[in-house]
């Protein structure tokens, strides 16, 4: 990125091409494709939370007339445990395995056992009321200090902690004990002269996309067999579902429908390997569709956390040392989000002196997926809380605190890297500026802010421009689209090409037509699948100067490219890219342009977000009344798109912090697997959410784009939880703020 | 999954005939927000679902110098939107659009919630505190009760095999009355009762509390009247400390259980938070009709 650039096509807010299909009803999701002579699988799950399974007969379900297959993990090759990555991080093939279906163990309630495939669903649902099975019910360990307790139930047996200084001898729940530093934080802690500390909890959370998991699926032994379902990466899904029935990927087909959601929580499969193995063994094409309690207790919620933040400075706010404990609950399977959490809690601030140590424990709750900018909105909210306090207790403003300590280019972080051009210092401003700071509140209220901060990744993408013989082009990537990417695809090939957005047709194409392309995540879509655009963009520009160089008898060089038209710069004759396309028959044939890469170079977004809430003192009911949402896009190149981001992330943030968690019963039974009672923000529940967009280009993104899918799910935490600690008097530690908490919070310091 | 047997009678003694002629379990079907959900969950089971809203009668609400007479079956936004009504008791109004969302309430039934029997169905305390009667018709003929009386426990009434409610009778207030209905959720909208309460008060011209009736929801396995909350309004002006004796009634009137929606500390607290404002709305809009 050199200098600033007038864009022709960038930072428009164009209609976006989904949009008709959407609101027409003809867009196809997860559960739209049905097939000549398909049947329906179904899944039996574990009704217990922890619990050995002794045997299995299916043999009534198998005698069922209309029952075409029976499916357990024993129909399946075995794997062995080890590295990979597939989706949103590394995943260890055996614990994959086993949480697609259980062999001897279940380890959540709500854990698939076995599946069966009949003729209709309704065959299929009594089919699984004939099977048998012998468990022996276990003690559910439902809670990360629980779990950590040296005589708490084990979950796996084969589980010994990673990270130890010794290695240990028994089997633990702690899968890995992870450790940051930077300086001397003793030292750092001796120089305070204010320091606080508190204790934090966050429960666990749904995503809480609206489409359930839904796939159909067509196994064929000669041939390409087929998936088709509702999924961040169906690149991903092809590895791992080729991976756990033994196929070369070149035999398998993986279509990615129309997504109604992910937030993370589509990275991963549960239903598409039971449903091939079905089809395998029924010659049928199968589908399968969750319902809502089976997302519920069975897809991949966020990590519930226990954590504890100490921080000192000197009185003039100069932070001197930072100290967090933080202990993720990763589910059943070892891979919590606590290493991305260790490295982002501290990460807004440039202090010397910092210590993190995280723990990645197995509970009997399903295995967490990811959650937007997964592990970090749980860290940062204890960061951020104790921050506050300490603004607080030093009585300086939030905002000057946060500036007095921001990181900025040439921070070094506690994990790696120096940090490059960021904008938290603007955002920070944009705060102070705004016209919601600059209000003063009103008497009845509480305000929060509070920063977040999100790496963003990049990663291998592969995008072709097909030109058409009229001049309109087609932008085929590999990347679903759950955040509006297809339209900044097509904004950014118009702005490279020349081209009108209308004439640029963007789609999201199955493992057969483009290449390998990573998983939509990580706020990696618009960077790094945009960069390719961007290359295979400029491969259709050179060519395009290429056959105008021929059709003029001129060099290449010879020829200059602007606004979508070739300049013959030896006589200023000029061709337009639908007149060279017209003509690319007696040239040599039609254009396309790739461009396959792996992209480095990930800005990181930073945030600030403000919040006021009125509190009622007599019911502990939370109202939002003020909300802004500021954060750094880089170069925001659809606009609305990158509000819709801020607010999206802002109003899942608000129900984190305001209502939602997984309610278990003492059994460790989810007793809310439903939108009835695990409560988001209703649209009424929220006001206008008010979004300031800050740019601070990424220098390594020719257009200077960040990430900006992730990180406003981050602050709203603190912010919401200092807003109603503001408006009570009382420091709230534990989410969700609900209003039978924030009542006894009121009730027990009068 | 349930296999149904469909029947729409066009009159109240036919569907008494189908439902007491049937040998597999019947379902009365007003609104069906309720049952279809419970529906839902049944396995493998053929089941009479008689659908009473072709039943002119059971459609209709007439509001004259008696009260009301209520059809059963008539929707929520029907109901909600008869301004004569909302004038003469606005709190039985105001618990009726509580209930789920704008679409829920287009199929959704004042009758149908009273039948459905959750102690946290939002009209009936309203229907109580405003000395409601249902009417039940079936093979043995007609009988009136009170709506205190109506529900029996968790989802479970007097409605005996055969039997339906043909008609909620509300009596035209005593001049100088009004009502309120308050529920506590945690969200803004399309969600169940923590807790509710319903108050109907009488002043006279100097502003002193001659009648009234408090009903509260959601902290007991039925809907409760609670005597000793009216009582404390009683002879005075409703005054902040008349309402916090009636907040002390509700709460020590109730109790609750602790589940997923509240716990029974919170619920005893909050129902007499509510009973507390619904009385002063109550008191108000009497005030403000006086003056």
């Amino acid at each position: 990125m050199s200098e600033a650039r007038e864009y022709k096509y960038i930072g428009q807010r164009t209609v976006r091409p989904d949009g008709f299909d959407k609101v027409t009803g003809r867009a196809a999701f997860g559960a739209d494709l049905s097939l000549p002579g398909m049947i329906w699988g179904k899944i039996l799950r574990s009704p217990y939370a922890h619990a050995s399974i002794k045997s299995i007969d299916t043999s009534k379900a198998e005698a069922h007339p209309d029952v075409m297959a029976v499916v357990t993990y024993q129909d399946y090759p075995a794997v062995s445990s080890g590295g990979f990555e597939p989706g949103d991080g590394p995943t260890d093939l055996r614990d994959l395995a086993r949480n697609v279906l259980a062999d001897d163990k279940a380890l959540y309630h709500g854990h698939a056992i076995l599946a069966i495939a009949a003729r209709t669903e309704a065959a299929a649902e009594k089919a699984l009321s004939l099977v048998d099975i012998d468990y022996e019910v276990l003690k559910p360990v439902m809670d990360v200090a629980d779990a950590m307790q040296p005589d708490s139930a084990v979950l796996h047996a084969d589980l010994f902690t990673k990270g130890l200084a010794e290695q240990p001898e028994n089997p633990s729940n702690i899968a890995t004990r992870m450790e940051l530093k930077k300086g001397d934080i003793e030292a750092g802690f001796a120089a305070a002269e204010v320091v606080v500390e508190r204790d934090f909890y966050t429960p666990t959370v749904h995503q809480g996309y609206i489409e359930p998991h839904a796939t159909t699926v067509r196994y064929d032994d000669d041939g390409q067999s087929m998936v088709w379902c509702s999924t961040q990466g169906h690149f991903d899904v092809r590895a791992s579902t080729a991976k756990l029935l033994s196929m070369d990927l070149g035999k398998l087909k993986v279509i990615a429908s129309e997504i109604g959601g992910g937030f993370g929580g589509k990275t991963t499969v549960y239903l598409e390997p039971v449903a091939l193995m079905l089809s395998k063994k029924s010659g049928r094409p199968v589908k399968m569709t969750m319902t809502r309690d089976e997302v519920f207790r069975a897809s991949g919620p966020g990590s519930a956390t226990r954590s504890t933040v100490k921080i000192g400075a000197k009185k003039d706010g100069t932070i001197t040392a930072m100290q967090a404990k933080l202990c993720y609950e990763a589910g059943a399977f070892k891979g919590s989000p606590m290493g991305p959490g260790c490295m982002t809690v501290f990460t807004p601030y440039d202090v010397e002196n910092i210590y993190i140590e995280g723990y990645d424990v197995v509970v009997n709750k399903p295995k967490v997926a990811a959650y937007r900018a997964p592990g970090a909105p749980q860290a940062e909210f204890a960061a951020e809380m104790v921050i506050n306090e300490l603004a607080d207790e030093l009585n300086i403003d939030p905002i000057e605190l946060r500036l007095q300590n921001a990181a900025k280019e040439g921070t070094q972080t506690v994990y790696g890297p120096k940090l490059k051009a960021v904008g938290l210092v603007e955002c920070l401003e944009a705060a102070k500026n705004s016209p919601h700071y600059k209000q003063a509140l009103p008497k009845n209220q509480g305000r929060g802010l509070a920063a977040g901060f999100w790496f963003n990744i990049g990663g291998q993408s592969s995008v072709v421009i097909n030109m058409n013989p009229d001049g309109t082009g087609t932008i085929v990537e590999g990347n679903p689209d759950i955040g509006g990417s297809r339209a900044s695809m097509q904004l950014m090939a118009a702005e490279e090409l020349g081209i009108d957005v209308s004439k640029l047709n963007p789609i999201v194409a199955d493992t057969e037509h483009v290449p390998y392309s990573a998983t939509t995540g990580g706020s990696r879509t618009t960077f790094a699948t945009g960069m390719a655009v961007i290359e295979a963009a400029r491969d259709v520009v050179q060519q395009m100067k290429e056959r105008a160089a021929s059709v003029w008898n001129v060099t290449t060089e010879q020829v200059d490219w602007a606004d979508g038209v070739a300049i013959n710069m030896t006589s200023d004759d000029r061709l337009t890219a639908a007149e060279i396309c017209r003509g690319a028959e007696r040239t040599g044939g039609q254009i396309s342009g790739r461009g396959n890469i792996n992209a480095r170079g990930a800005g990181p977004s930073f945030a600030v977000h403000l919040c006021d809430v009125e509190v009622d003192k007599e019911t502990g009911k939370v109202d939002v009344v003020r909300y802004t949402a500021i954060q750094d896009a880089g170069k925001a190149i659809h606009p609305s798109y990158v509000e819709g981001q801020y607010q999206g992330g802002a109003a899942q943030g608000i129900g984190w912090a305001l209502n939602e968690e997984y309610i278990y019963n003492e059994d460790g039974v989810m007793e809310n697997a439903g939108f009835l009672d695990y409560r988001i923000p209703l649209a009424s529940d929220l006001p206008m959410i008010d979004t300031i967009i800050v740019e601070v280009p990424n220098a390594f993104h020719p257009f200077g784009v960040r990430g900006v899918g992730e990180t406003g799910i981050v602050p709203p935490l603190a912010a919401v939880a200092t807003a109603i600690s503001d408006s009570i008097g009382v420091r709230m530690t534990h989410l969700p703020c609900s209003p039978p908490r924030v009542l006894k919070a009121i009730q027990d310091a009068s | 999954m349930v296999s149904v047997v469909y029947e729409a009678p066009g009159s109240v003694a036919d569907a008494v005939t189908l439902l007491v002629n049937s040998d597999i379990t019947a379902s009365v079907l007003a609104g069906g927000t309720d049952l279809l959900i419970q529906m839902q969950s049944m396995v493998n089971e053929t089941r009479l679902v008689v659908d009473l809203k072709k039943i002119p009668e059971m459609m209709n609400a007439i509001l004259d110098d008696e009260g009301l007479q209520l059809g059963p079956c008539m929707s929520c936004a029907e109901f909600t939107s008869r301004e004569d009504i909302k004038l003469v008791y606005p709190g039985l109004v105001e618990s009726a659009y509580l209930i789920g969302s704008t679409q829920i309430q287009g199929r959704a039934s004042i009758g149908g919630n009273l039948c459905n029997s959750s102690p946290a169905a939002d009209t009936v305390p309203a229907l109580i505190a405003n000395n409601a009667r249902c009417v039940i018709v079936g093979p043995s003929g007609e009988r009136s009760l009170t709506v205190e009386e109506f529900t029996t426990g968790v989802g479970e009434n007097c409605l005996a095999k055969g039997e339906l409610v043909s008609l909620i009778k509300v009596p035209r207030p005593a001049a100088n009355t009004s009502d309120a209905y308050l529920r506590f959720i945690p969200r803004s909208e399309m969600d169940i009762a923590v807790a509710g309460a319903g108050v109907s008060i009488t002043l006279d011209e100097d502003g002193i509390c001659t009648a009234a009736r408090v009903s509260i929801g959601a902290v007991a396995p039925i809907v409760l009247v609670v005597p000793e909350a009216a009582d404390a309004l009683l002879g005075t002006k409703v005054d902040t400390t008349a309402l916090q004796a009636v907040a002390d009634a509700a709460s020590a009137a109730s109790t609750p259980i602790t589940d997923r929606r509240g716990t029974h500390e919170y619920r005893r607290h909050v129902v007499g938070v509510l009973a507390k404002r619904a009385a002063a709305i109550a008191a108000e809009r009497v005030r403000g009709v006086q003056s």
